[in-house]
């Protein structure tokens, strides 16, 4: 793996780490502190595990006072802070420095209060968010942002990333679906932004705190809209001669006015692993596949599965199947959601991007990366967020073979680097970390950036909250690392990646 | 650039309204205001210039002229227009394909003018007032995909696309969403568009009582036939509609439902035996007068040429009803919007200790207020927003990382910021 700067370590810190150790251990539980290198071990990379790097010490606050005294003692002695929740992160965001403090947030791991009245949840934030929907689904009320880690993933940890899920088109993604949180700031203050009512007072605090990747602030506690389940959920599985036919098919059902809970495209390439993988019952013989999902009350649904059929026939889908049961249509994303295991069985490594494009240049990236696949010569498959336009290429690679990785590595930042000219974005989903920030400034020109790191100082003056991550250390468009799996071992391999 | 040379920028003449019509011009205002220290009030149809505290600027930079459709692709879903666009203008280019701006924006022209006047783009980011479809979509700051705009040193930034999904670097169209213009000057704005439902209809009930009301809504808002729109209008406003189907003209709950034709019938249907109506307690609005119903709602039309200070105040739904109660006075009128957390109140006379009252209650019940029309002679003295002492120090913070200077509308939200 290519080498990654870091931000300079402080050499005075690390002589120091008994001293930090014993004072951390006053401040909170000495129990909590941990620091000896077996302790450590299991914190030394995220979801992104291409990098690896142990801390000085972590530390596992119970209270926000406990945060807040912690961050102003290393606020004070101009120590590092790393903050990490559940450490599924695909970006790299929790990847802990050599001089730092790990705030690992586990214990924050209850449920608060639940609040049908106000149709709201105000939780912890180390509760994973799945944990959020199991508690209220007995009163048929669910979370809506559906990360495909969500059984791991913690709602914290949603909140530094703005994560988003495979039904974002119609539902928004995190920081769509937060009332308010509590956070602490490098100084050791503790706010609140927002709460139970919508909207808040003045500066949008919330909104940029969501999705700042933990270089602002560390969330102590999460209030979230819950939604009333829908009635009914239908989904239609079409298969189609050409890319082009299905990104039209797409951009169509979005004119007519249907906006779906989730619209899926996958390749030919992608389908045929992920059937081969999990037997869904896919056209293999299809160039593109895709699946639709709506949901509502009934007559809704039926409305829009009967509008969403002509509009594949009308674009040559070559085969059509529409959900009979529930059973049937979790079956049609059994496949999908096995995407990545499929794909480690056909190669060494894969590494999974996350670009995001205009819903309508689908067929023209898709062409961009057969040609670069043909370039670097290695194999790609791709899953497709058709409906909000998220790209998840998954290059396969091998990466004993150095030549093959650097290739691997050349391929993806290419790929990014489309995106952001065609209209879209260097990610969608899995956020900056370390892993796109020297792609940055294809996005952004020095004033973006410079404005953005402006705000930082504004909050963070020493840059001591969570440095070295979204923002360029090199100032220059390094290639670096994607999402690295080898031998088909991924950090959590039981989370669907998707 | 030739436009640029043949533009008036200099400071040193007596120009004191700046219409520029392109970007290069903006910049060049705002630099020189940058090097002079001169304050800028920034301006757009004069819709919203009255919400907020007074405050002097030498300078005005009227964006008026700054106006247009750069890129419009339905499907997509995005509409890019430059900040003065009227929002007219927009909504009637999404309306040719069926599409809208889903948050709804509120006209306050019928409020300060007597006449529609629903403003511009830019100012309706700058106030992110939403209308009575937030609860279901969000508000303006969530179908604000992007933005590109002028800091106060005269730099040209940019954050987010036009893409839905975006998660690189920080979202700055959250910060500009409802910053009043007092952080940078917006030039470009991306904003998401909807499809239009294919139909709506508004279930009427007839009932004078706020709490009876406030149990219609919560109870509609959690159930399965996810409306779209929930207000509570008192006896003395339900004669302000006049419309075929609605039979009678006191006090009433008003819920939207939209989708497919025969969705809304069924779910129309079914919200009506959740709520356990008899026949004569509720009727049915069509989709035009639906339209109209829900348009004089989110234009605040039962306040039309009223003389009275007018209130905005934001609780959670559980809160409603006691924030009501405390404050009910007999000059006062109000009505609910958002599904019952949003009280707009007509206040006949205020002063400071009343809006400390006010204040006092909406803070112990987890709201929030906005003045959003005030007597002239109170305004200068009252808060218009409220603020604890932690955020303002954020916020003065967050200020001088965009206008160091304090340049753009400087004390519009909040003395010394």
């Amino acid at each position: 793996m290519s080498s990654l700067q870091m931000p300079k370590v402080d050499s005075s810190i690390l002589s120091k780490k008994d001293k930090i150790v014993s004072d951390i251990g006053r401040i909170i539980n000495p129990k909590n502190v941990l620091s000896h290198p077996d302790e450590l071990r299991p914190f030394e990379t995220d979801g992104l595990t291409a990098y690896r790097q142990m801390p000085l010490v972590v530390v596992m606050p119970e209270t926000v006072e406990e945060v807040s005294n912690v961050l102003r003692y290393c606020n004070d002695n101009k120590v590092k802070v790393v903050p990490r929740g559940a450490g599924t992160g695909l970006s790299g965001g929790s990847l802990p420095l050599e001089d730092c403090v790990l705030m690992a947030m586990g214990k924050f791991n209850k449920i608060l209060e639940i609040d049908y009245q106000n149709r709201c949840v105000v939780t912890q934030p180390c509760v994973t968010n799945l944990a959020i929907t199991h508690a209220v689904q007995d009163k048929g009320f669910y979370y809506a942002p559906d990360p495909s880690s969500q059984i791991a993933c913690s709602i914290g940890g949603n909140v530094a990333e703005n994560s988003g899920g495979v039904h974002s088109l119609k539902y928004g993604a995190t920081t769509n679906n937060l009332l308010g949180i509590e956070v602490v700031l490098m100084d050791g203050t503790i706010t609140k932004f927002g709460g139970k009512a919508m909207d808040s007072e003045g500066y949008d605090f919330l909104g940029l705190m969501t999705g700042s990747e933990g270089l602002l602030g560390v969330i102590t506690e999460v209030t979230v809209k819950i939604l009333k389940s829908p009635e009914i959920v239908k989904a239609a599985l079409v298969g189609f001669p050409t890319i082009e036919d299905a990104g039209n098919c797409v951009a169509e059902i979005i004119a007519e006015g249907c906006i779906p809970a989730g619209m899926e495209i996958m390749d030919k390439a992608l389908t045929k692993a992920t059937n081969d993988y999990s037997k869904a019952g896919y056209p293999t013989d299809a160039e593109a596949m895709m699946i639709v999902e709506f949901d509502g009350t009934e007559h809704e649904v039926e409305a829009y599965i009967e509008k969403a059929k002509q509009i594949a026939e009308k674009n040559n889908s070559s085969s059509l199947k529409v959900s009979k049961s529930n059973e049937e249509r979790l079956k049609f994303w059994a496949g999908r959601k096995a995407a990545f295991p499929a794909c480690g069985v056909l190669a060494p490594d894969y590494m999974c991007m996350d670009g995001s494009i205009p819903r309508g240049k689908l067929a023209e990236v898709l062409r961009e990366i057969t040609r670069l696949s043909k370039k670097y010569d290695l194999p790609v498959a791709n899953a497709f967020h058709a409906g909000d336009g998220n790209l998840h290429p998954l290059i396969m690679f091998d990466a004993n073979d150095k030549n093959s990785l650097k290739k691997c590595e050349d391929f993806g930042a290419d790929i990014l680097k489309y995106c952001v000219k065609v209209g879209g974005a260097l990610t969608g989903e899995h956020g900056v970390g370390i892993e796109k920030r020297e792609l940055m400034c294809e996005a952004f020109n020095d004033k973006d950036i410079q404005q953005q790191l402006t705000i930082k100082v504004a909050l963070d003056p020493n840059s001591l909250l969570n440095p070295g991550k979204v923002y360029p250390i090199l100032r220059k468009c390094a290639e670096e690392g994607r999402v690295h799996v080898h031998g088909g071992k991924t950090k959590f391999p039981d989370i669907p990646r998707f | 650039m030739e436009e640029k040379q043949n533009f008036q920028t200099s400071l040193d003449s007596n120009q004191n309204i700046f219409k520029p019509s392109t970007r290069e011009e903006i910049v060049e205002i705002v630099k020189n205001c940058y090097k002079k220290s001169i304050p800028l009030e920034i301006s757009g149809l004069q819709s919203k210039n009255k919400i907020g505290r007074n405050f002097q600027a030498e300078k005005t930079l009227d964006l008026s002229n700054y106006k247009g459709i750069i890129d419009y692709k339905p499907e997509e879903l995005y509409i890019k227009v430059k900040a003065g666009t009227p929002i007219s203008e927009i909504e009637e280019a999404l309306k040719k394909n069926n599409q809208q701006l889903a948050f709804e924006p509120n006209d306050f022209g019928y409020l300060f003018s007597g006449e529609s006047n629903s403003g511009s783009i830019g100012g309706v980011v700058a106030c992110n007032f939403a209308g009575s479809r937030r609860f279901k979509v969000g508000s303006v700051r969530d179908h604000l995909l992007g933005f590109q705009g002028v800091n106060g040193k005269g730099e040209t930034i940019k954050s987010g696309g036009t893409v839905v999904k975006n998660v690189t670097g920080y979202d700055l169209c959250k910060i500009l969403s409802g910053s009043f213009g007092t952080l940078t000057v917006l030039t470009e704005i991306s904003i998401k568009v909807l499809p239009k439902p294919e139909t709506s209809k508004t279930l009427i009930i007839k009932n004078p009582h706020v709490k009876k009301a406030l149990d219609y809504l919560g109870q509609s808002l959690s159930s399965s036939t996810d409306p779209s729109g929930g207000v509570f209008y008192p006896d003395y406003f339900g004669k302000n509609f006049i419309l075929n189907d609605l039979t009678h003209d006191g006090g009433l709950t008003g819920i939207r439902i939209e989708g497919p034709m025969n969705s809304v019938d069924q779910r129309i249907n079914r919200l009506s035996k959740e709520l356990d109506l008899i026949d004569n307690e509720f009727s049915v609005l069509d989709s035009v007068q639906t339209e109209i119903f829900w348009n004089k709602t989110k234009n605040l039309e039962v306040f039309k040429n009223s003389k009275s200070n007018l209130i905005r105040i934001v609780v959670p739904i559980s809160e409603t009803l006691q924030v009501i109660q405390k404050l009910k006075k007999d000059d006062l009128n109000y009505f609910i919007d958002w599904g019952g957390s949003l009280i707009w109140m007509a206040f006949d006379h205020l002063n400071s200790k009343i809006l400390a009252e006010i204040k006092e209650i909406t803070k112990n019940h987890q709201g929030y207020y906005t003045l959003i029309k005030i007597e002239d002679d109170f305004k200068a003295s009252a808060d218009i927003f409220t603020i604890d002492p932690i955020k303002y120090k954020i916020s003065e913070k967050i200020k001088k990382s965009f206008d160091p200077k304090r340049i753009f509308n400087p004390g519009k939200m909040y003395t010394g910021i």
